[in-house]
């Protein structure tokens, strides 16, 4: 805040004080510790996605002089201003703009699936609301169920607008706009099609910033439960690198808390047959990623390789630049390799039909819900992997469960294809899967023993960054993108031959998974995301192992049943394809 | 968003639609000097040409002009003027205005739904007449107002209404 801006002085509820003349009457409010409560803003600076449509009207204050009240998140400041959040009038007027809301808004929290995470709800407590004041006509569009991901409910769209942003401006992916006009507006996809004829990703982050359920996850917790309770399934549980660095906080424990041990506990408790970790999977993927990396570059085939961990970026790439499918590696991502060793390997291992193993991810993801249904990873009559749940679902069945997750002991992964490196952990943040599979190819290049396992120039939650490795003597030159819009920056690079890397990591929400559209809500405070970062960077120093060739398991698995890293068998069990996709 | 000129078409737009006329739209959008803040000029220019915004030509916009679907989709839905559908050879709007409506248009136009057999923003099965019902005109003198194509009808009133329809129809049987 110093960089010569013009000071103004104000005053706001009798208290004075001077703020530069950039800023809006919501920002000084909030230096003066007046709480202004709003619903459509939001401002996730960070991962540059400020949402500042002034269409709710719940932050209406008055100002001296003005007849009219004004929105706080869009007023600027100016020269001598008074300002009164906390007159009659205007605690009136915030009031009635959310009963307005409530007047078009179906009477069912109960039994909503944002309950008691609504921002709507809470704004009605929070603002006294008492009686629905207005009845009338209501919107009565039917549920768009068609995807195995997102859930739209136009009936509880507020017309906020967060979604539009997050989906234009920051993943730019165009799918949802305004739709019509007047008491019939609602946002959708183009011709109002369904949203799994639509180019969506699933990426999630619509979901991730709606404050009502107009948009949810499918929900699949019924299925697991299901699948856990029938005595002739044996049912495995993974859970993906991001979950211990979060679902902490649904059991109110501060953000960036690592619980791992306490979900393998409650994992184990809920009843599934075996808890292994999707870290095992992203170990096998930097054995296959690396190796054909390596390949890559030594046979002058497709530079810059990309990662494919993502599901979101993957069908980003198949709808938005189906010209550049040679581009990304061909491995499967880290939750689809486990499940296809969990159908194979281990099945044969413990001598169980194959058919009767059911393997449920926890995820922090939503487009893994929709990868997990793709046609080419559902072959052998037997899915890779069965059910897709995110942290929040699992949060809901463990409170289902009566299990007290704060006070649980902690419990290690189910052994084999439990043990897992540094390397796959950091899978879980923007820079992660690049950071680990440096790790590897450096010793597998150079036949030298990697010294320091940290590489700071590839860490950070910037939405593009760069960095050269020097590998012996050759320099690796990487590329680091999360945000789809960065992803789109990096691709055009690509298609117009200008890209200088060798080897790009996409992820496609803000932060990587840390900040994945399956996450506990974090309700616009972004500050959340970074700490789970910094605890995911925690949990990699904690771990014995830190690359993914010294895990014995992963060896194991190698020598016993898969051969050589991007061989034969592993071609064919751990690699898919793509296909060019419309873009509507 | 992704430039113009640097956009993939992967399916062809339809075959239904003439060709010529595509042809036609992608002249006046490349004789433009820039494609930022024209959409609404050009989508008026495709329903010049077309007589209605079909699906694959607001697509065929989305690429030419490098944005989402989507985007096209949200303006054409918001303004009255576009329509989605064929349209009639007559277009008879009736104007909901405040002056018109407090005049009984909304009786007018219920009248007219039921002896056309047909619902706003319909086409008659003769394919003959669309019916719409439009936001104020600037005729509020002569309320209640319908329109026919460019033909203004003042202080309409409901028993007048076969015989508008009449000419319309009477037009075609002497042609």
């Amino acid at each position: 805040m110093s960089e010569n801006k013009e000071m103004v002085k104000i005053k706001i509820n009798d208290q004075e004080l001077t703020v530069p003349e950039s800023i809006t009457i919501l920002e000084a409010a909030q230096e003066a510790g007046v709480r202004i409560p709003t619903l459509c803003h939001l401002d996730l600076h960070d991962l540059k996605m400020v949402n500042q449509t002034a269409s709710c009207r719940v932050c209406m204050v008055e100002t001296l002089g003005r007849n009219t009240l004004v929105p706080a998140c869009v007023t600027k400041v100016t020269e001598g201003m008074e300002i009164r959040t906390d007159s009659v009038r205007a605690i009136k007027a915030r009031r009635m703009a959310v009963e307005l809301l409530l007047s078009n808004h179906p009477n069912e929290c109960f039994t909503c699936p944002k309950n008691l995470e609504c921002e709507l709800q809470s704004l009605a407590a929070e603002l006294g609301v008492r009686e629905i004041k207005w009845e009338g006509e209501r919107m009565n569009y039917p549920k768009d169920l068609s995807s195995n991901a997102i859930v739209k409910d136009a009936n509880k769209c507020i017309y906020c607008r967060r979604c539009e942003t997050m989906c234009n401006e920051v993943q730019t992916c165009g799918i949802l706009s305004g739709i019509g006009r007047g008491f019939e507006a609602f946002v959708g996809p183009a011709f109002n099609i369904p949203m799994v004829e639509s180019s969506c990703t699933y990426c999630g982050q619509c979901v991730a910033v709606c404050p009502t359920a107009a948009l949810t996850e499918v929900n699949h917790t019924a299925k697991v439960w299901e699948a856990i309770h029938d005595p002739d399934k044996h049912v495995v549980v993974q859970t993906a690198p991001a979950i211990r660095v979060a679902i902490g906080e649904i059991f109110g424990m501060e953000p960036g808390t690592i619980v791992t041990g306490k979900l393998v506990t409650a994992l184990k408790r809920m009843g599934f047959d075996g808890v292994f970790d999707t870290d095992f999977g992203a170990d096998l993927t930097i054995m296959e990623e690396a190796k054909e990396l390596i390949y890559r570059m030594e046979n002058g085939k497709t530079l810059p390789m990309l990662t494919s961990c993502c599901p979101a970026w993957v069908k980003f790439i198949e709808h938005q630049f189906p010209e550049l499918l040679e581009v990304p590696s061909t491995c499967k991502s880290p939750h689809i390799m486990f499940g296809t060793i969990a159908k194979t390997y281990y099945a044969e291992k413990n001598g169980i039909d194959p058919n009767n193993v059911v393997v449920v991810s926890v995820m922090p993801c939503i487009a893994k819900k929709a990868e997990a249904k793709r046609p080419e990873l559902t072959k052998d009559e037997h899915n890779n992997v069965d059910i897709v749940v995110t942290t929040r679902e699992l949060g809901d069945m463990i409170k289902e469960a009566g299990i007290e997750f704060e006070n649980l002991p902690d419990s290690e992964y189910d052994r084999p294809l439990g043990e897992t490196t540094g390397a796959s952990v950091i899978f879980g943040t923007t820079g992660g899967v690049i950071e680990a599979a440096v790790r590897t190819v450096y010793e597998w290049i150079t036949g030298e023993e990697l010294k320091e396992v940290e590489f700071s120039e590839l860490r950070g939650i910037d939405g593009l960054r760069e960095a050269t490795v020097d590998i012996g003597d050759r320099k690796l030159r990487i590329g680091i993108a999360n945000g789809l819009g960065n992803a789109r920056i990096l691709l055009e690079q690509i298609r117009e031959n200008k890209s200088r890397y060798d080897a790009i990591e996409i992820m496609a929400c803000p932060g990587g998974c840390i900040g994945g559209g399956g996450q506990p809500y974090h309700h616009g405070n972004d500050e959340i995301v970074k700490k789970r970062q910094e605890a995911i960077y925690r949990e990699d120093r904690r771990k014995k192992i830190r690359k993914s060739h010294e895990n014995p398991e992963i060896l194991k698995l190698y020598e016993e049943y898969l051969g050589e890293p991007f061989g034969e068998k592993a071609h064919e069990l751990l690699h898919t394809h793509y296909e060019e996709r419309e873009r509507i | 968003m992704t430039k113009p000129g640097t956009i993939s078409v992967t399916k062809p737009v339809s075959e239904e639609l003439p060709r010529e006329k595509f042809d036609e739209l992608e002249k006046f959008i490349d004789s433009m000097e820039t494609t930022k803040g024209v959409l609404i000029e050009i989508l008026h220019k495709a329903q010049d040409i077309f007589g209605y915004l079909p699906r694959d030509v607001q697509l065929y916009i989305a690429r030419k002009l490098g944005i989402p679907g989507a985007e096209v989709f949200g303006v054409v839905s918001f303004y009255s003027y576009f329509t989605t559908k064929p349209r009639g050879k007559h277009t008879i709007s009736v104007c909901m205005g405040t002056a018109c409506f407090v005049r009984g248009a909304d009786k007018i136009i219920e009248k007219l739904k039921e002896k056309l057999g047909i619902e706003s923003n319909e086409i008659t099965e003769d394919g003959l007449f669309t019916l719409k019902d439009v936001r104020c005109i600037g005729a509020c003198g002569l309320a209640p107002v319908v329109m026919v194509g460019d033909k203004v009808y003042g202080r309409v009133k409901e028993e007048e209404l076969d015989e508008i329809i009449n000419t319309y129809k009477n037009q075609e049987v002497t042609l």
